[in-house]
């Protein structure tokens, strides 16, 4: 038997934006950042948590009134980061840090620009370097310098933007995905036009696309199949909604098609009719894009399967 | 309640796997067979399977749900699924056989570490208000609890490149390590910073890979393993989310969770008749050398407990199976006759936040 090929690969770019409430004691300290200000909270214990906490966790109660501290610290604890990664504070290479605020009993992790890992030592004093448009986030505070460099013109006194009690992050992460070995054989196969399907050793069952191990029977399926391009419509729904990055125009079908052969359906368009016309049992047909992919199904006008022959793929 | 033993496991292998998915089943099929035939049993004979991975490591919602195909679901059996290590896949398994609910349970664990950029998608676990938005990886939390206990003269960097040293040496004797070697303190501390104070050896590598224990009621344990690995303490705790209002050299959690599991802490050890001393392995989570340190220290391990005859994490580290791994290997210490008693152990979230504890003996 010859080596397969490689699996296919290609990269995965997610992005979302989380929108958090948050909730009444970051409210006050985030918009005390807008503010130029940092606060923390009283614990039962008489130690000062800043950033605060929302529970003390001694006693579980919610703090009283905030308390301002720093906005100079000291640093408590430090690592550098010669390359920042995508999102960090700061462009260039920098010191994470955990930093006792001024009043504080708890430490803060945040960046620090020190310019260099030499520069950096426990105890450095240091000092927020304010964003200059502030919307009560903890980016706010673009980091923290060293509380004797140079400082920098004053940035606006007023928040940009009224805080809202909202926070929005924007989640960014980029993956480099990988096809199973029978998934990239049926990738392949349609760029050939072919459609290939695996065949369970055990059960007998052909699935398609392959699986590479049998969900019934948990044995791999190493038993290549071909299939034909024509199927039966087992169940389908009228698409009536538009949505963001729709490709076809609503109303149309999208509806599970049993290939010839196949024991499992597939979801996919069916086409080339009004939707009112698709049923369970229609026959229908690949049509093929040029650059090797199904674009759609499409009714053959062969007398409709008879329940029986698909009553046990539904 | 019945008394539960592990009675099988298995691992794959540990590395950058090219031909493996993040649902999993590609690595976890072959184990699967192999914990099998090593136990007599079929899939048939588990009555409750659960399993621990992560959407974020796979980049995509409900991915556990595809690696269901490799326990072939047909008929229709008892599973479920943890966010977590498989290691907490197995105290939900422990406890479905303890309140008789399966007389047999597998746990397993999967994961593409290598499918992102880990340390980043890490920041993702961390406080969503405070932290994650500035996107502090995990190398660099370490760090600066690495950073903490060196200024406290917990310990010295030469002390963090002996725990690779000799965990890479150990690792030789484990054909699913991803590293393994012999090389010396010294070595090691030539090379450059990763994140200052960790060099590279300080971290536990990125690979992928998945692991499988099945664990059985008294009355099935015996018919199924010459010699059952008897869970005789099972615990987890945690520690605060807020990473600055932590201690952390003192790992909190991994003490109560010792002591819950009746291990003796290292503040009980005096009075600990049935105390860590008798421990004889210990399979520790150790991602990166100082936490080796620190959870010796918390868990009351003396000098003369083998800590990590496998290699340990710094040796092959997948995420979400890594810990299971640990339960697995010092299980397989008791059941070889290595040991009489062994500790394995997992942790989870950043600097050492989430630990569990599993004790296991031979009867």
């Amino acid at each position: 038997m010859s080596h397969p090929p490689a699996p296919l690969r290609a990269p995965l770019e997610i992005e979302f934006d989380y929108t958090r409430s948050l909730g009444p004691v970051l409210s006050q300290f985030m918009t005390a950042l807008a503010d130029r200000r940092i606060l923390g909270a009283r614990g039962a214990d008489g130690r000062v948590h800043a950033p605060p906490f929302e529970y003390d966790p001694v006693s579980a109660d919610p703090p009283g009134e905030l308390v301002a501290v720093g906005p100079e610290g000291t640093v408590v604890s430090w690592s550098w980061m010669p390359e920042p990664l995508e999102g960090q504070p700061l462009a260039g290479p920098f010191a994470w840090a955990l930093i006792r605020l001024d009043g504080a009993d708890t430490a803060m992790l945040h960046a620090v620009d020190a310019g260099s890992a030499s520069a950096m030592r426990i105890g450095l004093r240091v000092r927020p370097r304010w964003a200059a448009s502030r919307t009560g986030s903890i980016h706010d505070i673009t980091c923290f310098e060293p509380a004797d460099a140079p400082a920098a013109p004053d940035t606006q006194e007023q928040a940009s933007r009224e805080p809202d009690g909202m926070i929005i992050t924007p989640v960014r992460l980029h993956y480099e995905h990988t096809a199973s070995p029978g998934e990239s054989a049926y990738l392949r196969g349609l760029a050939e036009g072919r459609l290939l399907g695996q065949r369970c050793g055990v059960c007998g069952h052909v699935y398609i696309p392959p699986r590479g191990t049998c969900p019934a029977d948990g044995v791999p399926t190493d038993d290549e199949v071909e299939l034909p391009d024509s199927g039966t419509v087992t169940s389908f729904c009228i698409v009536n909604v538009g949505y963001p990055g729709q490709r076809v125009t609503p109303p149309y079908v999208a509806a599970a098609v049993l290939l010839d052969g196949a024991d499992i359906a597939f979801q996919h368009l069916v086409l080339g009719c009004d939707p009112g016309e698709v049923r369970m049992g229609m026959r229908v047909k690949a049509v093929w894009n040029d650059s090797g992919s199904i674009s759609h199904f499409a009714p053959t006008g062969e007398p409709d399967a008879t329940y029986e022959t698909y009553a046990r793929h539904l | 309640m019945t008394d539960v033993a592990v009675v099988g496991f298995a691992q794959s292998p540990c590395g950058v796997r090219e031909d493996a998915t993040t649902s999993g089943v590609e690595m976890l099929v072959p184990i699967f067979a192999e914990v099998f035939g090593a136990t007599g049993l079929t899939r048939a004979d588990i009555g409750f399977w659960c399993s621990g991975s992560s959407d974020y490591l796979a980049g995509r919602a409900f991915s556990f749900v595809s690696a269901v195909d490799a326990i072939g679901a047909v008929p229709p059996t008892m599973e479920s699924h943890v966010e977590m290590d498989g290691a907490w896949a197995l105290y939900e398994a422990w406890v479905k056989v303890l309140t008789g609910e399966a007389e047999i349970a597998l746990a397993y664990g999967f994961g593409k570490s290598s499918g992102a950029e880990l340390r980043r998608v890490l920041a993702l676990q961390l406080d969503p208000y405070l932290l994650a938005p500035l996107w502090p990886d995990s190398v660099s939390i370490a760090a600066l609890q690495a950073r903490l206990g060196l200024q406290a003269g917990r310990w010295t960097e030469k002390d963090m490149a002996e725990v690779a040293a000799r965990s890479r040496a150990a690792a030789l004797a484990n054909p699913r390590a991803q590293v393994s070697g012999e090389v010396t303190a010294d070595d090691l501390l030539a090379r450059p910073y990763v994140a200052e104070p960790l060099r590279a050896h300080d971290c536990a590598p990125v690979g992928d890979g998945a692991a499988a224990v099945i664990m059985a009621s008294a009355e099935r344990a015996r018919d199924l393993c010459a010699r059952p690995a008897w869970i005789t303490g099972f615990a987890h705790r945690i520690d605060s989310g807020s990473l600055g209002a932590r201690d952390l050299l003192a790992v909190p959690s991994a003490a109560a969770a010792a002591r819950a599991a009746g291990v003796a802490g290292m503040a009980a050890g005096a009075a600990g008749a049935a105390g860590a001393a008798s421990v004889e392995v210990a399979e520790l989570h150790a991602p990166f050398t100082h936490q080796e340190i620190l959870l010796r220290e918390a868990l009351g391990l003396g000098d003369g407990v083998t800590v990590n005859p496998s290699g340990g994490a710094l040796c092959g580290n997948p995420m979400f199976a890594a810990g299971l791994a640990r339960i697995g290997m010092a299980a397989q210490a008791v059941i070889s006759g290595l040991a009489q008693r062994a500790l394995g152990h997992a942790t989870s979230g950043p600097a050492l936040q989430q630990n569990l504890v599993c004790v296991l003996e031979a009867h």
